[in-house]
């Protein structure tokens, strides 16, 4: 899969990346021009100031969990938050699965551990933040922007039009991700109003493509929602729920997943691997957990992704 | 999560007298209440399809890492766990014949059937 997407770039692309990858970086720059992505090296300088707006992204913090796989989420979480504290960031966006079961008191440590961050965060929820009240709960505590009744919302900071999806709830039998009637037509009013120079974001917690749809890595209806970025200079999609980061590039569309802070995931359909958890060696683990900070220019939006090693 | 390992505990309890009972006179008690188990491993429901006699009470396991739920298509629904965390079960007697389908709503792609005859 990772290498179908490699060669939907342009050979030039292929070759920088090649070169990129040989100089065994620390960490990988996405620079996005125009939604053609120019990855170059960091040289062991990850996380970087590059941009004049710098927001950051982290997913997948599923606080509760306690199989082998990683036995103390909550302590990669504040290995994280430093990481992003580090940065400061304008804005912090959290990508879902908060926690791992839906439970009150996993909730009320994740928030008690954001706080501790002190950071301005938005956040959307995956399937785990919403098992059996689609979303009740995850919404009283961690809802406070201004939302519509569904959970979705948007915002403006730093010249980025901001929109925030949720995929996770009314999921169908036999289905992938879900956004629903009602939400896509909520994005079309949203994005209707905003120039086509408007840098859009827009993030949700399951990948707005399908990387793998036996192991239900996708959205069944994320093609009308991804029609509507295209008319912009400047589209980002940024998703979790895959636990690693995989990229797809459509027209001026980057859609990019991202680590989490807990545990890995295989590469999708892997042989004999399955779309649960997996468990490295305790000392490998932090180099496959990671933050992801997004620094925009105007139309430009780089994205680089760093482990909790690096 | 506790009571309903409990409920699971108490329904293997009852099952087996009752299932020894049916063995010396099972021409008789052929409709007695029986139990059956489904094993949720590798995101998948095993058997996929069931098919016990009415009045059957199924228990669900969860051997996987992920949590899962198990929860009828029917709306409204007839059965609906809540988050099954690794080795949780769920159990529900099914006293109606017919064919019921059910999924994983965190997973929607786990599905599974049970035919009650």
């Amino acid at each position: 899969m990772a290498n179908e997407m490699k060669s939907q770039q342009p050979d030039a692309e292929r070759r920088k990346l090649l070169k990129c990858m040989m100089a065994g970086s620390a960490g990988v720059l996405w620079s996005v021009t125009g939604g053609v992505p120019m990855p170059f090296s960091l040289a062991g300088e990850a996380l970087a100031a590059t941009g004049n707006f710098t927001f950051m992204q982290i997913s997948d913090t599923h606080i509760g969990f306690k199989a082998p796989a990683n036995p103390d989420p909550a302590g990669t979480l504040k290995d994280a938050l430093a990481k992003v504290g580090a940065v400061k960031p304008s804005l912090l966006l959290h990508t879902g699965d908060v926690s791992h079961l839906t439970k009150p008191e996993e909730f009320d440590m994740a928030a008690q551990i954001m706080k501790l961050a002190g950071m301005e965060t938005h956040y959307v929820p995956g399937e785990h933040d919403t098992i059996n009240d689609n979303g009740k709960s995850f919404f009283e505590r961690f809802g406070h922007d201004k939302r519509t009744e569904g959970g979705w919302y948007s915002f403006d900071q730093g010249g980025i039009h901001f929109v925030g999806l949720v995929n996770v709830v009314n999921l169908r039998p036999g289905g992938l991700g879900y956004l629903g009637p009602d939400q896509l037509a909520w994005l079309t009013a949203d994005l209707k109003g905003k120039t086509a120079s408007t840098p859009i974001v827009v993030f949700a917690h399951m990948p707005l493509w399908t990387v793998s749809a036996a192991w239900g890595w996708g959205t069944d209806d994320a093609a009308p929602a991804i029609e509507q970025l295209k008319r912009f200079g400047s589209a980002t999609v940024l998703n979790g729920h895959i636990h690693q980061v995989i990229q797809k590039v459509e027209g001026k569309v980057t859609l990019q997943t991202a680590r989490s802070t807990a545990f890995p995931q295989a590469a999708p359909d892997t042989p004999g691997a399955g779309p649960g958890p997996l468990k490295v060696a305790a000392e490998q683990l932090k180099s496959v957990l990671g933050v992801r900070r997004v620094d925009v220019t105007g139309e430009k939006v780089a994205l680089t992704d760093a482990t909790l090693a690096a | 999560m506790s009571a309903r390992r409990r409920t699971a505990r108490l329904a293997a309890t009852l099952a087996l007298p009752l299932l020894a009972g049916s063995w010396i006179g099972w021409h008789s008690v052929a409709a007695a209440p029986t139990s059956s188990e489904v094993v949720i491993d590798e995101y998948k429901f095993g058997p996929a399809t069931l098919t016990v006699p009415r009045g059957t009470t199924v228990t669900w396991t969860n051997k996987d890492d992920d949590p899962h739920t198990v929860v009828s298509d029917s709306d409204p629904k007839l059965f609906k766990s809540g988050a099954l965390d690794t080795d949780d079960h769920f159990t529900f007697t099914f006293t109606e014949a017919g064919t019921f389908k059910y999924f994983c709503t965190i997973h929607p792609r786990m599905q599974g059937t049970v035919i009650v005859q």
